[in-house]
């Protein structure tokens, strides 16, 4: 896309200079219950459209919802990990508008009534932790989606016809809405992003969604606003949507510093919009297709009962919480011995679980750690994909790892070995079998390329007689290259020292 | 031979299952009146004909066979246009559904069925039962059968005038604000709204959710009862559902009829056509009340004057929660995915389709309470409108809770008026939305209230209210059941039989 004039940018160091961003974050995570909030319809991704819907969540007249027990417990169990406080009290409310993807004319939300309030989440960037106040959980429907056939741009204008998939609409949406957090100053793109990360993954500890970005079970809405440095009221903010990964939160922050300087440093004024990412140029650009506000008339749902969840009942699932991330970091890296930087790479490759795996299986962390973060990590980085995407599990790192440790192969060896098991060849012990990458033993076709290496270079054996000992590395280094890195270098180099240095 | 549209569904019930007739014999017997009558009547909107044929040749096959049946198997029933039915037209009375034909049925309409009744047709109403006189339909108006000049009420006019014509032998109503029991009133039959919750509303086309109630429309209060205690009780798909079982109502509608009320406190509100609140009540309406009340009396109930002054504030309050919520539920109909779709020529976008099919789709009251409910709820306007009649919501519930505690049931007209000639109220909105008066404060509360004759006035019939506690619907039964058993008795014969017989008819 083209930079409008609107899209002048300030250097991103020099925003800082002038003025301090606010951020705020909106998050939409599709719970992974196995039926529809409002009906029994199925959840599942990928469905050929409109077959997973019945009269209820197409909005047939007549048809009445019932809300979903499991997603007012999985909404409730994020508010407890968020810290929140539950409402003994609580309604559904309708948001009303009109778009075909939303079946009912409304959208079954929550508005003044929502099922947890005052959190916060406490995230770490740099060293340093940065507390983001969480000011509601709450829960609501999806929508359908929109396929606009025809036309340049896949948006409504200038499509042929619109096709609309129902299978989506009525799907539990949770949405985390946080407070404005000042005070990141330089490193607020990596707060938002820092803060999509651990929401991501408690929800995943919690099993309550698998919190795909790109499969949109993760949504987030990235709100900015700059604020002069020394000026007490905020600065007017833009709402970005259309932030599919957790690169793309810290590029959109990033992004609308820069723009929204340049407006203010003009002498222009912030439009109140929503804007959406592209992910392609690492801009963002007016969503607005209508001057208007749009007027949602909240009212509560009278077609639902309130939620009122018993204390019992809440004091229930705050006790069966698993361990939540921060808390299991802090144990394993006390556990492990290693640093507090040192545990957040691990957990910014996502490779905690993995090595935590790796180490149940029987590995010693520091290998287990060095796989994962070293070999493995390169590897990911070359194929473009996720640690955990690899095809190789926690349990095949750590038989590799032992191999080594009883000394059946080395460390040049172990990477032919994960070659072979990460090209489908089986588990590292069968490719070591398959394709005899075990060590020599003190064998005769070994003596016989020592006893080779030594006939070789008499001018060598002669410089380690003279007591140059460390010339003897040339010798060790004939020997692995005839056997082709199989022999273990110590047990070459003891029976080198034997042969020249005693004779 | 016995004109079989002239039986009680009692009776009806106990020849069906003695064999004395059959269930083929009684439906074509009201689909032959049907189809000389309804031309007159105007009170169906979709007639089954052949396929009630063969609903009750099933009935009629099943009982051959020894199937254990449903006492009420092979009765024939008609269901308000506002009760989705599976596969039959659905409209609820309006343009924008003209041809849809449901993929599921309603809940009630699923349980009338399961009991073998036999579905006869689909009965006119006011467009998504919005009013008192069914002249809002958008497919004709209803005549009323004791003067066909006149109204049958509404929004169940169709109902009402299907069952005082002996088209039906019950029928189903809903109502919102009194849309069973004022019609019930002016074609001189017994209408009951439940308890707000005590059956379900899903497959209900709804106008306005918290207030919503089906219930029974029928000749007799006994009858009645018969059909709440088909479908009511407890529904999962209604997350409003109260899941409690039903209070004895045939019991109720039974005892009641033997006569015996002592030991029965009744309040007769004040607001309600009493002292200093009788304008806009007729002469006639008034003398009806004070007889019913007289017969109570005299049949053993202690009769106290109870005062509700918040029951003022019903009709406004009413005009704001049911518009705002109507103008939600109604949003669905954008011509998406249902129903009727305008403008879709190529030459508008999406906001114009949706805009044109709601102009052509709409009528004129349903347009008015949509912009009055989208104005109520506007940001800004929300807690002045909307908020505010919710309040007066609570203070009526307040005051009829405080009532009950002294009283067992509160009593009043049903209606202000006797059924007033058609087009006199059409163009004005206000005078139409007073036929609702003393119907609406048990709407807002969500307590059941049944209407019963209490006579004619200058004959035309006339509606007497019976309100009772949250649950306790038997209440209205048991009262209902006693006054129309001691009138039919010191008259010698039943209100309806008093019906003029038109000329031509048999």
């Amino acid at each position: 896309m083209t930079l409008t004039a609107g899209d002048r940018l300030v250097d991103y160091d020099e925003v800082l200079t002038r003025y301090e961003p606010v951020i705020g974050l909106e998050t939409h995570v599709e719970l992974g219950t196995a039926s529809k909030m409002f009906c029994g319809c199925a959840t599942t991704f990928g469905a050929e459209p409109n077959t997973h819907t019945c009269p209820v969540c197409l909005g047939m007249p007549g048809s009445l919802p019932v809300a979903n027990a499991a997603a007012v417990e999985a909404t409730i169990q994020i508010g407890l990990a968020l810290g929140c406080r539950i409402a003994n009290w609580s309604r559904f409310a309708r948001k009303n508008y009109f778009y075909p993807d939303i079946p009912k004319g409304f959208q079954t939300s929550q508005y003044d009534e929502p099922l947890c309030i005052a959190g916060h989440l406490d995230v770490e960037v740099d060293g340093e932790t940065y507390r983001v106040e969480i000011e509601r959980v709450h829960l609501e429907e999806d929508t359908g989606k929109n396929l606009h056939v025809g036309g340049a741009t896949g948006r409504i204008h200038g499509a042929d016809h619109s096709l609309i998939d129902f299978n989506r609409a009525g799907i539990p949406l949770v949405e985390i809405v946080t407070r404005p957090v000042p005070g990141a100053g330089a490193k607020a793109p990596e707060v938002a992003r820092a803060y999509v990360t651990e929401l991501r993954e408690i929800v995943q500890t919690l099993g309550a969604s698998d919190v795909r970005m790109e499969q949109g079970s993760l949504r987030c809405d990235v709100n900015i606003s700059l604020n002069p440095i020394g000026a007490l009221e905020l600065g007017t903010r833009t709402e970005t949507k259309n932030v599919n990964s957790l690169r793309s939160v810290e590029r959109a922050v990033r992004f609308e510093m820069r723009r929204q300087a340049a407006v203010l440093d003009e002498g222009g004024r912030i439009v109140q919009e929503t804007r959406h990412f592209h992910e392609d140029t690492g801009t963002t650009s007016s969503g607005r297709s209508k001057e208007e506000a749009t007027d949602y008339r909240y009212f509560p749902e009278p077609d639902l009962v309130p939620l009122a969840p018993d204390a019992d009942w809440i004091e229930q699932l705050r006790a069966a919480l698993p361990e939540l991330p921060a808390a299991r970091r802090a144990r394993l890296q006390q556990e492990w011995g290693i640093s507090g930087t040192e545990m957040t790479w691990l957990a910014n490759a996502g490779a905690l679980g993995l090595v935590e795996q790796t180490v149940t299986a029987g590995a010693t962390p520091g290998d287990a750690r060095k796989w994962w973060l070293g070999d493995l990590a390169r590897r990911a980085n070359e194929a473009g994909t996720e640690l955990a995407e690899l095809p190789i599990t926690p349990a095949q790192v750590a038989e590799l790892s032992g191999l080594i440790a009883e000394g059946t192969i080395n460390d040049k060896l172990a990477r032919q070995v994960l070659d072979g098991v990460l090209a489908g060849q089986g588990d590292p012990a069968q490719v070591v079998a398959a394709q005899g990458l075990a060590v020599m033993g003190e064998s005769d076709e070994l003596v016989a390329a020592v006893e080779a290496a030594i006939a070789g270079a008499p001018d060598v054996v002669a410089k380690v007689q003279s007591g140059k000992v460390q010339a003897l590395g040339a010798l060790v280094g004939a020997v692995m290259k005839t056997t082709r890195g199989k022999a273990d270098a110590g047990t070459v180099k003891r029976m080198l020292e034997e042969r020249v240095l005693s004779s | 031979m016995t004109d079989l549209t002239r039986i009680d569904v009692a009776e009806l019930g106990r020849l069906l299952t003695a064999g004395e007739v059959s269930a083929v014999e009684v439906t074509r017997a009201h689909l032959d009146r049907i189809a000389a009558e309804d031309g007159r009547l105007g009170a169906y909107l979709h007639v089954e004909d052949d396929a009630a044929v063969t609903a009750a040749t099933a009935v009629d096959e099943a009982r051959a066979r020894g199937d254990e049946l449903r006492p009420l198997a092979g009765v024939p029933v008609a269901l308000k246009d506002l009760v989705v039915t599976k596969d039959v037209p659905t409209t609820s009375g309006s343009k924008i559904l003209e041809g849809w034909l449901p993929p599921y049925g309603a809940t009630i309409a699923t349980r009338l069925a399961d009991a073998g009744t036999v579905l006869l047709g689909k009965t006119n109403m006011d467009e998504f039962a919005m009013g008192s006189s069914t002249e809002n339909s958008a497919y004709g108006v209803t005549r009323n059968p004791w003067d066909l000049d006149r109204v049958p009420g509404g929004s169940s006019g169709g109902s009402s005038a299907a069952v005082a014509g002996h088209l039906a032998p019950w029928a189903i109503g809903t109502d919102t604000g009194g849309s069973i029991r004022q019609p019930a009133a002016v074609t001189g039959l017994v209408g009951h709204k439940p308890t707000y919750g005590s059956v379900s509303r899903y497959g209900l086309i709804a106008f306005s959710s918290s207030l919503d109630q089906a219930g029974p429309m029928a000749r007799t209060v006994l009858d009645a009862a018969l059909m709440h205690e088909v479908i009511g009780g407890h529904d999962h798909c209604d997350s409003t559902s109260i899941d409690a079982p039903l209070s004895g109502l045939v019991d109720a509608a039974r005892a009641g009829a033997s006569g015996d009320l002592r030991g029965l406190r009744v309040g007769v509100v004040r607001e309600l056509g009493g002292d200093g609140h009788t304008d806009g009540y007729e002469p006639g309406v008034l003398a009806r009340t004070r007889e019913a009340v007289e017969v109570l009396a005299g049949l053993g109930a202690e009769v106290v004057e109870v005062s509700c002054p918040s029951f003022d504030l019903a009709l406004p309050a009413y005009y704001l929660i049911a518009p705002s919520e109507a103008s939600s539920n109604l949003a669905r109909y954008e011509g998406v995915r249902f129903g009727l779709r305008a403008g879709d020529d190529g030459s508008h976008d999406l906001d114009d389709v949706m805009a044109l099919t709601r102009e052509q789709g709409f009528g004129p009251e349903v347009k008015r309470r949509i912009i009055l409910g989208t104005y109520a709820l506007s940001s800004g306007y929300y807690d002045a409108y909307y908020g505010q009649a919710q309040k007066v919501r609570t203070l009526i519930t307040r005051e009829f809770t405080a009532a009950f505690t002294d009283v067992d049931v509160l009593v009043s007209p049903t209606t202000p008026t006797v059924a007033f000639p058609i087009g006199t109220r059409v163009d004005d909105p206000i005078a139409m939305y007073a036929a609702d008066l003393c119907t609406l404060p048990a709407s807002l509360a969500g307590l059941p209230a049944i209407s019963v004759p209490s006579g004619l006035s200058d004959g035309l019939p006339v509606g007497f209210q019976v309100m009772a506690p949250a649950l306790a619907d038997d209440r209205c039964y048991r009262v209902a059941a006693a006054l129309e058993a001691a009138q039919d008795a010191a008259r010698g014969h039943r209100l309806l039989d008093e019906l003029p017989t038109p000329a031509g008819a048999a």
